[in-house]
């Protein structure tokens, strides 16, 4: 297959971002058996959930709430997972219609992939950096997922000393790219605020599941919407 | 509930998500609502997880060892550090402080 020089441009970042993500699949493994889930599940979670965001979530609330909180853990989840519906809608007429193509394309639809290929120009070269990204992703996310989960289960304790804090900062790191403007930096203080306030008075999960009312809230009536100024 | 049933039902969730997305007409996009509303779900749960993982212990808030662990995370995202190296250097501060004593 050859191809052409927008093509191959859209090649090449696939692989690199897949390369680039594939270090946070490590955190993720590693503090998914810390947090008490063994190898397989957390495996499971990279292969078939395969939503970072998605992932850290479950792993992050079943490490405070345990077992109990279950339900708050899956909510989470799904809802941080929600814009992979709507990345879905978008990247549908780049992937076709054809019936084997559209449930793995499903499966490779996330941040990364989408980013790259809305990146793109040309329709050919954004289904070229659909299919890498998505396909470099996947393989080098669950390659680090499993050996990150191999290294945390021989950690043991020791991993759990500075584990809480790893979370905490995943989840940072997740965020700080998607607070550029000022909507998105308004909702994510007082998500972070109400949070705090619930701790205390409600259910371990119960707190991170309010942080969906603000946005709801602010999204629905596009509070503090800016219009975008091309300077 | 098991840990499974909670990896099994979080990971059909989130690939029924996506493939309902291809699935819906492509016009649910030309209102803005629903892209605005997804992102902005995605960051406030995101926030709200950095609130309650940096200070959460169960039902209780607790200051301790993570609060200094995030503020070096956001120094060195701030400064455009790759993810590995926020996230590893925030583990070792909060254990290091452990170690010490310094913090809880």
């Amino acid at each position: 297959m050859a191809f052409s020089p927008t093509q191959r441009v859209a090649f090449r970042s696939g692989i690199a971002v897949g390369i680039a993500v594939a270090t946070y699949g490590f955190s993720f493994g590693a503090l998914s058996v810390a947090s008490g889930l063994d190898i397989w599940q957390t495996c499971v979670l990279s292969l078939v959930l395969f939503s970072g965001g998605s992932q850290f979530a479950v792993v992050g609330v079943v490490a405070s709430g345990g077992l109990a909180a279950g339900w708050t853990a899956i909510a989470s989840s799904a809802f941080l997972g929600l814009r992979n519906g709507i990345y879905s809608i978008r990247m549908a007429p780049i992937v076709g219609t054809s019936w084997w193509r559209r449930p793995i394309a499903a499966q490779l639809t996330i941040d990364e992939s989408t980013a790259v290929a809305l990146n793109q120009s040309e329709v050919s070269a954004q289904r070229v950096g659909f299919w890498t990204t998505g396909i470099a992703v996947f393989i080098g996310w669950n390659l680090t997922t499993f050996a990150g989960a191999l290294v945390g289960n021989v950690l043991g304790d020791v991993n759990g000393l500075g584990l809480d804090a790893v979370a905490a900062a995943a989840f940072l790191g997740l965020l700080w790219p998607r607070l550029r403007q000022l909507q998105a930096g308004v909702v994510a203080a007082v998500a972070a605020v109400l949070a705090t306030i619930l701790i205390p008075m409600t259910p371990p999960g119960v707190p991170v599941l309010a942080g969906a009312v603000v946005a709801l809230i602010v999204g629905l009536t596009n509070w503090l919407h800016r219009d975008e100024v091309t300077s | 509930m098991t840990m499974w049933t909670i990896v099994l039902i979080a990971s059909a969730l989130s690939f029924a998500t996506k493939f309902t997305g291809y699935l819906v007409p492509a016009r649910l996009l030309e209102h803005p609502t629903a892209t605005r509303v997804a992102n902005l779900l995605t960051v406030a749960m995101l926030a709200a997880l950095v609130a309650v993982q940096s200070l959460a212990v169960g039902s209780a808030i607790e200051v301790d060892a993570r609060i200094p662990a995030v503020m070096v995370a956001a120094v060195l995202f701030a400064i455009r550090a790759p993810f590995i190296v926020a996230v590893i250097a925030a583990g070792a501060v909060a254990a290091l402080l452990r170690l010490l004593g310094w913090a809880g």
